[in-house]
């Protein structure tokens, strides 16, 4: 999008003009917090309690990089960003690190001058209709009227899908979420697509959300994660390995509940490391040795994460798909702690 | 004579004039005077009929308006609930609750000044003008973020809803008008070089929308300080709403003074006031008492434009309405929402507007 040549421009203008500033990971020890962006509201990922407290998957990455820095999980301030501002908000050193639901792609690891830290959520595009329809496949979808955001790469993904399977299709476009989901429910369109987290979410706002279903295909890669700014690769390190700490926790068994048993009894050499009761695994992240035991006992675990925010269990009720550990299928695929 | 005279004979009575009074009357003549009067009024009643009992359902009769949670609401209606349980995050964001009352506290020095001034025979009006001008600003600032005197930080990011939309608002306005005043006299200005600022800047700032400015300042701006160098992005927007109110200020303002007849800056002229004196004992208090509607227009229609700070993520009183409805054990309720944002806006356009025409009426002494 044309934006974004600008903002890039603009960031390698600035990038030019200054020397590399002090890292950020002594920027935030003096400041006493991260600083971290996130959405203005995205069910699940990041959004407002009834507290005043920030919520969501995205929201406990930065948790778990404070717990990791601090020792609190608590020591984050949040500034809740729109997703035109989100990049320059990083880029201007206004936040420490972007945690609010951005994909991963070439442009913006390049380009923006941004890095990426890792993925903290497979998602992808689905499709969602009415079981009446008896569509049992997006390929059946020749000739449907679909409901989308305007202005988003969902809209062209779409695009993209129909013209390539040689369907046609009618777009039925709104500016917001709220909007589609109305007309959806209303019947104004056969099919409502838009990322299957979002899905999730909004089918909670139908009248009749057992009417309907989400089809199989996914039809775009999503990976979302969190994003620091590139060059600053000591700040880089200490958010990518937050959050494959909280992965690997998951697959070594460790939770919030059992994490403290776990650091007396457990006899396993990468659980040990994992805890910081062997090797210096802390050190060589410029952190204490009990970082990732910080981590585990006040954020929890990857799956204990999911679950509290988007499992099952809550009103968005995602399945782990995509996002199950790699021994159970899914892509959750945590590099050693060693 | 047998063809006497035919005897005198009554005319018959002429029917009675159509009633013009009472309820028949008036509908009669309002309402059924022609055919096409009366197809409207027919269509307007059937209007009327599709369209209210539907939407009194279901805002009241059907609506919940108790319980604490989302399943409270299983009635057809509206959910109220989500209104009352949302209801402190709207009127103060994320406002730390512990500090509320420091909102409250603001708030109530600012409605106690005010209100000594809708009292004729208050004594120190002068006082208490000066005070809302010059010192109350200080004395909010301090009292809503903190850092003084003991009391905790509370960051911008923190500051939301209602409160939020009336900092905006009135700060913009407030800060505004003597930037707006200046701007206008300076248009009128005979020196060139003062005019042509003047003009410059009244025309830029009025020839793009709010939201450019807001974007301009929430998105490129930081792009051209040196990195680190941040500042407030309420503050940016601050600065971005007060500049943009201010060059429309000018030009209502500006309307205002070319309505002054000459004879009036002549006369100040002839009693040997200078330019400033002239302008603040004569021209001023005649010229800004003519353009009050103008002002309030612009001050209703800023109230409303502040809820675009949604788009670079200030949670204002329409943000956190929206934000609340994210919450995924609240999702669904936006239109709720929504509607309690129109009610509430609607109930503080309508009090500035009626007291605007208070103010005109008791201005006004004719000219």
């Amino acid at each position: 999008m044309h934006y974004k040549t600008v903002f890039a421009a603009a960031a390698l203008a600035v990038g030019l003009a200054l020397p590399a500033s002090s890292g950020t990971m002594d920027d935030v020890k003096a400041k006493g917090h991260v600083q971290c962006g996130v959405s203005q509201g995205l069910p699940g990922f990041s959004n407002p309690d009834q507290s005043g407290n920030w919520t969501g998957i995205d929201v406990d990455v930065c948790r778990a990089v404070a717990a990791a820095v601090f020792g609190d999980a608590n020591m984050v301030k949040y500034t809740p960003l729109s997703a035109k501002e989100r990049f320059t908000a990083l880029q201007s050193g206004e936040i420490d690190m972007l945690s609010r639901n951005t994909t991963w792609t070439l442009v913006r690891d390049t380009a923006l001058g941004l890095d990426f830290a890792g993925v903290n959520f497979y998602d992808g595009q689905g499709f969602m209709v009415r079981k009446d329809k008896g569509v049992k496949s997006a390929s059946e979808l020749d000739g449907a009227s679909v409901c989308v955001n305007i202005g988003t790469t969902t809209e062209l993904n779409m695009a993209d899908f129909f013209r390539a399977n040689g369907m046609k299709y009618e777009p039925v476009v709104f500016e917001k979420s709220d909007e589609v989901v109305a007309a959806y429910d209303a019947g104004r369109c056969d099919v409502y697509t838009t990322d299957r987290s979002g899905l999730a979410a909004q089918r909670v706002k139908l009248k009749d959300p057992g009417a309907h279903m989400v089809l199989p295909e996914t039809i775009s890669k999503e990976p979302l994660g969190p994003v620091v700014r590139h060059g600053d690769n000591q700040w880089g390190d200490i958010v990518r390995w937050s959050l494959i700490a909280m992965i690997e926790a998951e697959e070594m068994g460790v939770t919030s509940g059992n994490v403290d048993d776990m650091r007396k009894m457990a006899t396993n050499p990468a659980t040990k490391r994992l805890l910081g009761m062997e090797g210096d695994m802390g050190k060589n992240l410029g952190l204490s040795t009990d970082w990732s035991y910080n981590i585990i006992k006040q954020v929890g675990n990857y799956g204990e994460v999911y679950e509290r925010h988007v499992g099952p269990d809550t009103p968005i009720g995602l399945a782990r798909g995509p996002n199950a550990l790699w021994t159970n299928g899914g892509l959750m695929y945590p590099m050693p702690v060693r | 004579m047998t063809d006497a005279a035919p005897a005198f004979e009554r005319a018959p009575d002429l029917p009675p004039p159509a009633s013009t009074v009472g309820v028949v009357g008036w509908m009669r003549q309002n309402l059924f005077s022609t055919w096409y009067n009366t197809a409207l009024t027919v269509l307007a009643l059937w209007l009327i009929w599709e369209a209210v009992p539907p939407v009194v359902a279901w805002a009241f009769v059907d609506a919940d308006w108790t319980g604490s949670t989302r399943d409270a609401c299983a009635r057809e209606g509206a959910c109220w609930v989500f209104i009352k349980e949302w209801f402190g995050q709207f009127v103060y964001g994320r406002y730390p609750i512990d500090e509320r009352w420091r909102v409250n506290l603001g708030a109530a020095i600012l409605v106690v000044c005010a209100a000594t001034l809708f009292f004729p025979r208050f004594p120190w009006k002068a006082w208490v003008s000066v005070f809302l001008l010059f010192g109350y600003p200080v004395v909010a600032f301090f009292l809503f973020s903190g850092d003084v005197m003991g009391l905790i930080w509370v960051e911008t990011p923190l500051w939301g809803g209602l409160f939020l939309t009336l900092v905006l608002a009135i700060v913009g306005c407030v800060f505004a008008l003597p930037i707006g005043i200046v701007l206008a006299l300076g248009r009128r200005s005979r020196m060139p070089g003062v005019r042509a600022v003047c003009v410059a800047f009244i025309e830029l700032w009025r020839g793009v929308p709010l939201i450019t400015v807001l974007f301009m300042a929430s998105v490129m701006f930081p792009l051209f300080v040196p990195e680190g160098l941040t500042f407030d992005k309420l503050l940016r927007a601050l600065i971005g709403i007060m500049l943009f109110q201010a060059a429309y200020l000018a030009e209502v303002i500006r309307g205002g003074l070319q309505a002054i007849p000459r004879g009036q800056y002549e006369g100040a002229q002839a009693l040997g006031l200078n330019y400033w004196k002239a302008m603040v004992l004569v021209i001023l208090p005649q010229a800004l008492k003519l353009v009050i509607p103008g002002i309030v227009n612009s001050f209703i229609a800023l109230l409303k434009d502040t809820t675009l700070v949604l788009i670079i993520g200030l949670l204002d009183f329409l943000g956190m309405i929206q934000a609340a409805g994210t919450n995924p054990d609240w999702l669904g309720f936006a239109v709720e929402g929504y509607v309690f944002a129109g009610f509430v806006f609607w109930v503080l356009c309508f009090g500035i507007s009626r007291y605007s025409l208070h103010l005109e009426r008791k201005l006004h002494t004719g000219h």
